[in-house]
């Protein structure tokens, strides 16, 4: 599988204060790879990197094998910043218009009806920028980031404005842009929309990647929960642990009502790594 | 290619701004009001007598003239500045400027297409204020000035400093620091321009000494004061000693080199203002 974004020992320094400490993560084509981490841990600074906006003090970053920043590589991605804006003056249409152009897509008015259709913006095309809300905004700037459909999206904060309902066009959106192949970089704070989507997740701190791997391989097992006739029995261990309790529970008479095997979700795993 | 649609995209944009439409307002005015003032100058002329030697018609008309040159410069200047002074930081902050930096287009390709596209508001706007007080002061007073387009171009190239000013000034200063600073560079130009005239006045050549240097550091001043030599180019005797055109700065001869030097501002101005986009975190 081709990777679409390499990251290899990046490090970043604004004056005295370290952004990034030495990062190394991959993500592969058509995967959806979760972004996490507390305020100022260095994901929006790396997601910079790659699209090219700001220069790594030192390591490198490359899309699709071409050096972040360069043509080739900005002709791979696509990029929605946490706080964008389009001109107010512009329509839907116009601002896709102008992205397309930009962007070398041929794609024409058909590609601008699917990405409206696909962000749930089908009936705002001629509508001016600044008569859109917040959340519109955003469903543009997602459109606007898939122009010319990228091998590879980065993705800061795509549903900090969007409603729940938003928010579920959005995760449809991601799904099916995994089925095209699509790599997605998701840079979000809301952790049940990574856990429910992303193939892989990696929790960066201070600058550095402390936890990395799929949302279920990051969750630990937290004991066993069996509630009996005679109450609650809760116990170490996992799977193994449970079976074998229920066997002597009902060896020795006790009716078994329900088991749980408890594991940790992936915000009890992000906080324990960011150590809050 | 890419150069024409972002060009293209500043030129939407200039049109379709707000501040667009308050300098139409206030150019509408100026005109009336020029138009208002030339009809009652000259036909208040009409029943004057000059003195001996002075041609009245083409000191009337070179003056109020040079007038309308200065407002058609203060107000392009003011579209200029405002169509250009967030075109970096300004735009970056307001988060306008990231998704097309990230787009296949270099940040020098970005940058000149941002001045081009406001270059071609302001230098249009210039051209048809110009010709539109031309043909006001030959309606009404029956003059024209001696040379007509070099000093029109001037007045457009003296425009087109200010807005390389302003974007060079984009790229490191928040847009409100930008305005204050390049109005201010503009200010200073004009007092240059006074200094000069005052420095003639009491025939300092210290003063006009240091007005010359100030209008040729950033020489939309000394562009100026040619395009207002060039109106009466070929006055001469009495009516060329009376002759006081203005205001900021009077007739002066730029001589060849003020061409060569201002080709050399802009692409000075332009190549810094590349070379520090170039290396900006945004």
């Amino acid at each position: 599988m081709a990777v679409a974004l390499r990251v290899r020992g990046l490090e970043k320094r604004y004056g005295r204060t370290q952004a990034l400490a030495g990062v190394d993560l991959e993500v592969q084509e058509g995967e959806l790879f979760g972004l996490l981490g507390p305020n100022g841990a260095g994901k929006s600074t790396l997601v910079k990197i790659a699209c090219g906006l700001v220069r790594p003090t030192r390591g490198d970053a490359e899309i699709c094998g071409a050096r972040a920043g360069s043509p080739p590589a900005r002709r791979a991605l696509g990029y929605l910043a946490e706080l964008f804006r389009f001109p107010g003056w512009a329509s839907a249409d116009e601002v896709l218009r102008l992205h397309q152009r930009l962007a070398g897509s041929a794609g024409g008015a058909t590609e601008r009806d699917e990405l409206l259709e696909l962000v749930g913006l089908a009936h705002a095309r001629d509508v001016r920028v600044e008569a859109m809300s917040k959340g519109m905004q955003q469903r543009l700037g997602i459109a606007q980031a898939l122009v010319g459909f990228p091998p590879l999206l980065l993705l800061d904060e795509p549903t900090s404005a969007l409603d729940p309902a938003g928010r579920r066009t959005v995760r449809g959106l991601l799904e099916d842009l995994r089925g095209r192949g699509i790599a997605v970089l998701l840079n979000s704070h809301l952790l049940s929309e990574i856990e429910l989507v992303c193939d892989r997740v990696a929790i960066l701190r201070d600058g550095a990647v402390v936890a990395a791997g799929a949302p279920d391989a990051l969750a630990r097992p937290r004991g066993v929960e069996i509630e009996t006739d005679d109450g609650v029995v809760r116990l170490d261990g996992g799977r193994e642990e449970a079976a074998r309790a229920v066997a002597e529970l009902v060896a020795a008479g006790r009716r078994v009502y329900r088991v749980e095997v408890r594991r940790s979700t992936l915000e009890e795993v992000y906080l324990e790594a960011v150590g809050e | 290619m890419n150069v024409l649609v972002i060009a293209t995209y500043g030129l939407r944009e200039a049109l379709r701004r707000r501040v667009f439409a308050v300098v139409l307002v206030l150019t509408a005015a100026f005109l009336f009001l020029y138009w208002l003032g030339t009809h009652y100058l000259f036909r208040h002329l009409e029943g004057v007598e000059p003195p001996a030697g002075i041609d009245a018609r083409t000191l009337v008309g070179a003056t109020v003239l040079g007038l309308g040159m200065f407002a058609t410069l203060f107000l392009g200047v003011v579209l200029a500045i405002f169509l250009t002074l967030g075109v970096v930081r300004g735009d970056a902050e307001r988060g306008l400027l990231q998704p097309l930096v990230v787009r296949p287009v270099g940040r020098t390709t970005l940058l000149a297409a941002r001045l081009l596209g406001g270059s071609a508001v302001c230098v249009s706007y210039v051209a048809v204020v110009y010709a539109a007080a031309i043909a006001i002061t030959d309606t009404n007073g029956h003059w024209l000035p001696h040379r007509i387009v070099l000093p029109g171009v001037e007045l457009a190239v003296a425009v087109l400093v200010i807005a390389t000013i302003s974007l060079l000034g984009s790229v490191f200063l928040t847009t409100t620091a930008n305005g204050i600073a390049v109005f201010m560079v503009f200010g200073a130009g004009l007092v240059a321009g006074l200094l000069g005239q005052i420095g003639r006045a009491l025939n300092s050549h210290t003063l006009e000494r240091i007005a010359t240097i100030t209008a040729w550091a950033a020489p939309f001043e000394a562009l100026y004061e040619d395009a207002l030599h060039g109106i009466t180019a070929d006055t001469s005797g009495f009516t060329r000693i009376a002759l006081s055109l203005g205001p900021f700065g009077g007739a002066r001869v730029g001589g060849p080199y003020l061409g060569l030097w201002t080709a050399a501002f802009l692409f000075i101005c332009g190549s810094v203002a590349a070379l520090a986009f170039m290396r900006n975190d945004l």
